[in-house]
């Protein structure tokens, strides 16, 4: 694939650099007093935007380091297209990569930047402008490339950083909390625009991110990590909608955790309501059930509650109210407030599938 | 942080200026003394000039080129094994900085004296490795150069992020050397700039180790000198800070960045 013209790139994108396979086989990584990763199986396809999405210290960013060979796995393996890289130092894996803070060398212009790369593989020097002008120009800088890093700001950096990336037809490319640095605005143009940019190279992509709307926006499926593992993986709706673990339900999006109890019918009784189980082979006894503050409704009668809080969103609004039980619960609903702080109000659940995690 | 206003500013440097300025004219004053029947005249300068230098004097321009030499090796060790060392440190043993540190301030509290008593003896084992040459003196203004070189490079390394950057780097294809030679170093420049002013001038000045192990450099050259002719001593003095200046010049021109020529070949 080359990044002179747009349309070669999509039409070479089934060869190099397009849509590599990548593979971690029950990779594990130890720090000393601390494993990072403990048997991670990760299977990206051709072309896949996938997203590590978890906690601090989930392990995360390990995953991406080790991909990239800046960490080396202390067992497991990794393969590109079948080839196993876990032996192979970073210079020749031939991934690309994005880092979290800046990472353009302060003393070269931004098209020197954007070359070094190309210099690296002995690419000739007229070839080499041409190819990193054509990738400056993709991310819309190609009038920046004789400024250094310092002239530039954040979100421009990055953008340089992504084209430096890509300049080479890596045949993985790896972001790693490329926009935590940037300011909100900045952070949506940029998250679309690196969207684009990988739909129109095919080039599989894994994305590290804490930011759950950011992973929901972009990537074709995410993986939620927990202490060294994958929770759940799967296509953004499906871990919203239909969240296997508690953990997963509280962290993508938000969660009402409600008690409830599980009973011979196979669903789960919450605030007198009957609801399906996401999880149908869950034990029967008293559980904590996890319900989207989208799924809760006011209404003229049903579980009695008193208005806590409410707080405008935009285009939404968050009303927070106290079930008699003491609970408190979220509710996401249009614009206007239905009830000011301190009124009664009844509520309704919608009867949407929920998560739930067994009570002690 | 608050600027100070210009004309505290230019106060501050008045009275530093000043520091600096009245040993210096202080000396020309000296040097220019006609002696017991006063007054003032280049006499002494001119006889300096017209053939003292390679005459009465020349030992002092040959203690002057050992010093240089001295200069040049000293700068050579310091960047050849102190740079690497402090890279190597920073990006995979963080946990031995403190260590490091430590080793490489030690010598700012061991008197040159002290140093030297310690030295003699293994500068009889390096007298028959390497031979006599004044150059091996490089070994020892090595180490006293240490804690200021130490500085100079940590202040420059603790500014950069040199992990990520070479990080940046690997994944681009870049091997070690590379790295190093590429990307860091040039991003260490002013550190590295720094550390070789102040080694330069540290070894220009140092007479203790010179003159208790019987070598023979610019300073103890000058004490020699002043012995005889104490205003000529004052001259080769003032000579040898114009010589300084100018190779700190010289040193900073080449180590500056260099400008890079854009696409239209104009300057950026």
């Amino acid at each position: 694939m080359s990044l002179t013209t747009r349309s070669a790139a999509q039409t070479d994108a089934k060869t190099r650099g397009a849509g590599a396979t990548v593979e971690f086989r029950s990779v594990v990584k130890e720090f000393p007093g601390h494993r990072a990763l403990d048997g991670v199986d990760l299977t990206l396809q051709p072309g896949e935007f996938v997203a590590l999405l978890g906690p601090s210290g989930c392990g995360k960013t390990t995953a991406l380091r080790v991909l990239a060979g800046l960490e080396d796995a202390t067992s497991g393996s990794i393969t590109i297209d079948g080839a196993d890289v876990s032996g192979l130092p970073a210079n020749r894996r031939d991934i690309g990569m994005v880092f979290q803070s800046y990472s353009l060398f302060p003393h070269l212009t931004v098209l020197s930047n954007v070359e070094f790369g190309l210099r690296m593989r002995k690419v000739p020097k007229d070839e080499r402008r041409t190819r990193a002008l054509a990738a400056l120009d993709m991310v819309g800088l190609g009038v920046h490339a004789e400024r250094y890093a310092h002239q530039l700001s954040g979100g421009q950096q990055q953008r340089v950083a992504l084209a430096r990336a890509l300049v080479t037809e890596p045949r993985v490319l790896l972001l790693d909390e490329p926009l935590s640095a940037l300011d909100a605005r900045v952070r949506v143009q940029l998250r679309d625009e690196i969207r684009r940019i990988q739909i129109d190279l095919g080039i599989t992509t894994l994305f590290v991110t804490h930011d759950q709307e950011e992973a929901l926006a972009v990537a074709d499926r995410v993986a939620v990590m927990r202490a060294g593992t994958i929770e759940q993986i799967g296509a953004p709706e499906e871990l919203y909608t239909r969240a296997r673990t508690s953990f997963v339900a509280e962290f993508v999006g938000l969660s009402n955790r409600l008690d409830g109890v599980v009973d011979e019918s196979g669903t789960v009784m919450v605030e007198g309501v009957r609801l399906p189980l996401i999880d149908a082979t869950t034990p029967l006894g008293p559980v904590s059930a996890y319900v989207r503050p989208e799924d809760v409704v006011f209404a003229a009668e049903g579980i009695p509650a008193e208005v806590v809080s409410s707080s405008f969103l935009g285009s939404f609004r968050r009303t927070t109210v106290r079930l008699s039980s003491g609970a408190l619960v979220r509710i996401q609903h249009g614009a206007t407030a239905p009830a000011a702080v301190g009124d009664s109000v009844f509520l309704a659940l919608t009867g949407a599938a929920v998560a739930v995690q067994q009570r002690a | 942080m608050i600027e100070p206003r210009p004309l505290t500013r230019w106060l501050i440097l008045g009275v530093v200026g000043l520091v600096f300025l009245v040993p210096i004219v202080a000396m020309g004053e000296f040097t220019l003394r006609r002696g017991l029947e006063g007054g003032y005249d280049f006499s002494r300068w001119i006889a300096v000039f017209s053939g003292g230098l390679t005459g009465e004097y020349k030992g002092v321009l040959t203690a002057l080129g050992n010093s240089v030499v001295l200069a040049v090796v000293t700068v050579a060790v310091m960047l050849v094994i102190l740079v690497p060392t402090m890279v190597l440190v920073q990006l995979r043993f963080p946990y031995l900085r403190r260590a490091m540190e430590f080793v490489c301030l030690l010598p700012i509290t061991i008197p040159a004296i002290v140093l030297v008593v310690g030295l003699a003896p293994v500068y009889s084992v390096v007298a028959k490795m390497f031979g006599s040459g004044v150059w091996t003196l490089s070994f020892a203004y090595g180490i006293i150069v240490l804690p200021f070189a130490y500085r100079a490079i940590q202040a420059n390394l603790q500014a950069i992020d040199i992990v990520t950057l070479s990080e940046a780097a690997r994944s681009l294809g870049a091997g070690w050397t590379t790295v190093l030679v590429q990307v860091l170093l040039p991003n260490l420049r002013r550190g590295i700039l720094s550390a070789s002013f102040i080694s330069v001038a540290v070894v220009l000045g140092e007479y203790t180790i010179a003159a208790l192990l019987n070598r023979v450099n610019l300073q103890t050259a000058l004490v020699i000198v002043s012995k005889s002719d104490p205003f000529v001593a004052v001259i080769f003095a003032l000579l040898a800070l114009v010589f300084a200046f100018l190779l700190l010049l010289a040193i900073g021109r080449v180590g500056a960045p260099r400008r890079k020529r854009s696409l239209t070949g104009a300057s950026s």
